[in-house]
């Protein structure tokens, strides 16, 4: 049975109604990142409490004196959210233990873009991760900073066309490959880390509760189209992430206490990574040539998962 | 009447924020600080302070989960120095925009480079535009007091705002002295549970940090201002408050010998006893000299400046730290612009002094006052010098 494409049906008895993040917020039309947020409340719930770094969800939420958020949140720099947010859970604790406040739990969550996480935020996240505390981190990727105008980050794909490493005569765009944040937090040894997409929302929304039932730090790198810096049309962000993982450029897994696990959304058979590329500008420069390389790269980073999947399932 | 103890001043400094029921603190070791950092982990370990105490990895994450911490209610506290203070400096003006209590211990260390681990108060004066509430002490039975009487003014009403304590690394922190702890249930009185204005918690969720662009940008930082300079009628409170609790009374500007004298000297700091020893030895040679000790930084006391400068012919400013390119250090600055629209004012002059840790000595003190002695006091000098510097 495919959830997904039954999304109708389903959809009202298995995702909660309520929004906690409202309508009105100044995001793009179409915009990936931000409908991954809103799932994400969704999955959350009310006994939450957010700490966002600077960056498109940020600014796009709490213009003052307006906030779209239902939740409480707090924003303070680009590079700390993971630190505001263990700043957050240790007072909560410590009020909570003292009985300063009501006794009930509270899941604290540190949200960035690519940026915000591996880039400037790394140093801050990984001391939370390492540190143990009780929270969740959400990565939202959209390839680059896109709040300040689509620069590169470590996380924009190897040939991706950005203003700052943008395709020109000499040039194909983003030179690296982009930086396996997932595998960095799963060198943490954090309990729950797991890559999602608001294209499979259910998926992500079950991956966003077991993060929250995870006592503990947990990490989910939350795969996010951006159709204003990708340079595709505003009503393909769903399609896009849909692709993305259809060709194993982006796949679905999770790792529970070191122990890998397809998502069962990921096809047998991958798809061609052109017809991911095919309707974004961003690669529209890359020949034939170039995507092979690419192409076999991605085959090759999701062979690396699947033989974890099997081997370290043999150590069982 | 509590005893008195032999301890040093930064272990004390750690004791006494143990009396003020933190909820929690986040810390980073540096020197001089360290000192701070540690014996508060062994009072949280010892289960003395009821506490999460946060080890992060670097000042910014210091100072950004005090700010997540307060944004819950909980009263905080984390100790810093030099390099560690410049790493934090982004994060300053944002915990005062968004007016949240939290108070910070600063053992003063010079910033690199060259990297220099002792005392001066080039750390602090880069984070003087910040809007936090800043103050210095002179001494360690002030470093235990002030620190006590932080918490309560960051947290009271009608200041909500970070408060930041400078005690002269080393010279200061590394000092055994003689201490008297406050009683615990004196304090416990002095300082109730602090009652936040709005906290981070489903209850009732609030957005903290929000984005303000030029429609209300000028009119935060202007609320902002006044919220500082308002603060000092409440820092004033508090101190009398605390004089009739505990038998010791702090002003923002304090004098010793200064009503009649022509000389001024102003010291910021543990400097201010040197600084007395030499003005006795002045007056005793017949020398009308006076001192002023700068107790409150930020908000500055204008008011108490001109009234202790109102009948000096001379007054010499004393800076620990340096404006390059500028019109002289950072004190003078704000002394010459506290004296400018005075009918009578005094000749200021500007010395240097005491920079990664160099001693300034009761001789040096009373060598600034000898030389400005001939001085033509109608005669403005505008420059400044480095006391004692090897041409
Ligand atoms: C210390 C600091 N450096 C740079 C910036 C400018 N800046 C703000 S948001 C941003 C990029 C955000 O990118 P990302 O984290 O990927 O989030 P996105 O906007 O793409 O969702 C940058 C460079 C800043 N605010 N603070
Ligand atoms: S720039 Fe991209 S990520 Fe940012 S709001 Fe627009 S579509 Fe969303
Ligand atoms: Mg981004």
């Amino acid at each position: 049975m495919n959830i997904v494409e039954n999304f109708d049906l389903y959809a009202p008895r298995l995702i909660n109604k309520k929004e906690l993040l409202s309508a009105g917020h100044r995001a793009c039309q179409g915009c990936g990142e931000v409908l991954a947020v809103r799932l994400m409340c969704k999955a959350l719930g009310e006994n939450t409490v957010i700490a966002s770094a600077t960056g498109c969800m940020e600014i796009i939420s709490s213009m003052y004196p307006t906030t779209a958020w239902e939740v409480p949140w707090i924003h303070v720099a680009f590079e700390n959210a993971a630190a505001v947010a263990a700043g957050v859970e240790a007072g909560l604790k410590g009020l909570r233990k003292k009985g300063k406040i009501d006794d009930r739990y509270i899941k604290v969550v540190g949200m960035a873009g690519d940026g915000g996480t591996m880039d400037i935020g790394l140093q801050a996240l990984s001391g939370a991760m390492e540190r143990g505390h009780d929270m969740l981190f959400v990565c939202f990727d959209n390839e680059a900073y896109m709040n300040t105008g689509i620069q590169r980050s470590s996380g924009t794909p190897m040939g991706a066309s950005t203003t700052t490493a943008p395709a020109g005569k000499i040039s194909s765009g983003q030179k690296t490959w982009k930086k396996n944040m997932a595998e960095i937090m799963v060198a943490h040894s954090v309990p729950y880390v797991a890559t999602a997409c608001p294209s499979y929302p259910l998926d992500f929304i079950r991956k966003v509760e077991k993060a929250k039932a995870t006592k503990g730090p947990s990490y989910i790198h939350c795969f996010s189209v951006c159709p204003t810096g990708w340079r595709c049309g505003s009503h393909l962000a769903i399609a896009m992430g849909r692709l993305a993982v259809e060709s194993g450029v982006f796949p679905l897994y999770e790792v529970e206490n070191g122990k890998y696990k397809v998502s069962s959304e990921m096809p047998k058979k991958l798809k061609p990574v052109k017809d991911y590329f095919k309707g974004q500008g961003r690669f529209r420069h890359l020949g034939e040539a170039e995507i092979q390389v690419i192409q076999h790269k991605v085959e090759s980073e999701y062979q690396k998962i699947l033989d974890k999947v099997k081997y370290l399932k043999a150590w069982d | 009447m509590a005893k008195r103890v032999g301890m040093e001043v930064a272990v004390a400094v750690a004791e006494a924020v143990g009396q003020c029921d933190i909820d929690m603190a986040a810390v980073y070791p540096i020197t001089p600080q360290s000192h701070i950092a540690e014996h508060l982990s062994d009072l949280v370990a010892d289960g003395k302070i009821d506490a999460e105490f946060v080890t992060v990895e670097s000042e910014h994450s210091a100072m950004s989960a005090v700010i997540g911490a307060s944004g819950t209610g909980a009263r905080v506290y984390t100790a810093t120095s030099s390099q560690g203070l410049m790493l934090m400096h982004e994060l300053l003006p944002i915990a005062s925009g968004m007016r949240l209590p939290i108070v910070m211990g600063i053992a003063n260390r010079a910033v690199s480079g060259p990297l220099n681990i002792l005392n001066d108060h080039s750390d602090i004066m880069p984070q003087r535009d910040s809007g936090w509430i800043s103050l210095f002490v002179e001494n360690g039975q002030e470093a235990i007091d002030l620190s006590i009487q932080a918490f309560k003014i960051a947290e009271h009403k009608d200041v909500l705002l970070p408060v930041c304590v400078n005690i002269d690394g080393f010279q200061l922190t590394h000092m055994v002295e003689p201490l008297e702890f406050p009683d615990q249930e004196l304090v416990n009185k002095f300082l109730p549970p602090r009652v936040p204005y709005a906290t981070l918690h489903p209850s009732k969720p609030v957005t903290m940090g929000a984005f303000a662009m030029s429609d209300y940008f000028t009119e935060m930082m202007k609320a902002k201002d006044e919220a500082l300079k308002n603060s000092k009628k409440v820092i004033i409170d508090i101190w009398d408050e605390w004089a009739r609790m505990f038998g010791r009374a702090y002003k923002p500007v304090e004098t010793y010998k200064a009503e009649d004298a022509e000389i001024l000297m102003l010291t910021m700091g543990s400097m201010g006893e040197t600084a007395e020893v030499a003005i006795d030895a002045l007056r005793a040679k017949g020398v009308s000299a006076g001192l002023i000790k700068l107790r409150l930084w930020r908000p500055f006391p204008f008011e108490e400046i001109r009234a202790a400068a109102k009948n000096a012919k001379k007054l010499i400013v004393t800076d620990r730290a340096v404006s390059f390119g500028g019109p002289g250090g950072p004190v003078f600055s704000e002394i010459k612009s506290a004296l400018y629209h005075e009918a009578h004012r005094p000749a200021i002059y500007n010395y240097i002094i005491g920079l990664g840790g160099r001693d300034v000595t009761v001789k040096d003190f009373i060598g600034m006052v000898e030389k400005v002695i001939p001085y033509n006091a109608e005669k403005t000098v505008d420059t400044y010098e480095f006391w004692g510097v090897r041409e």
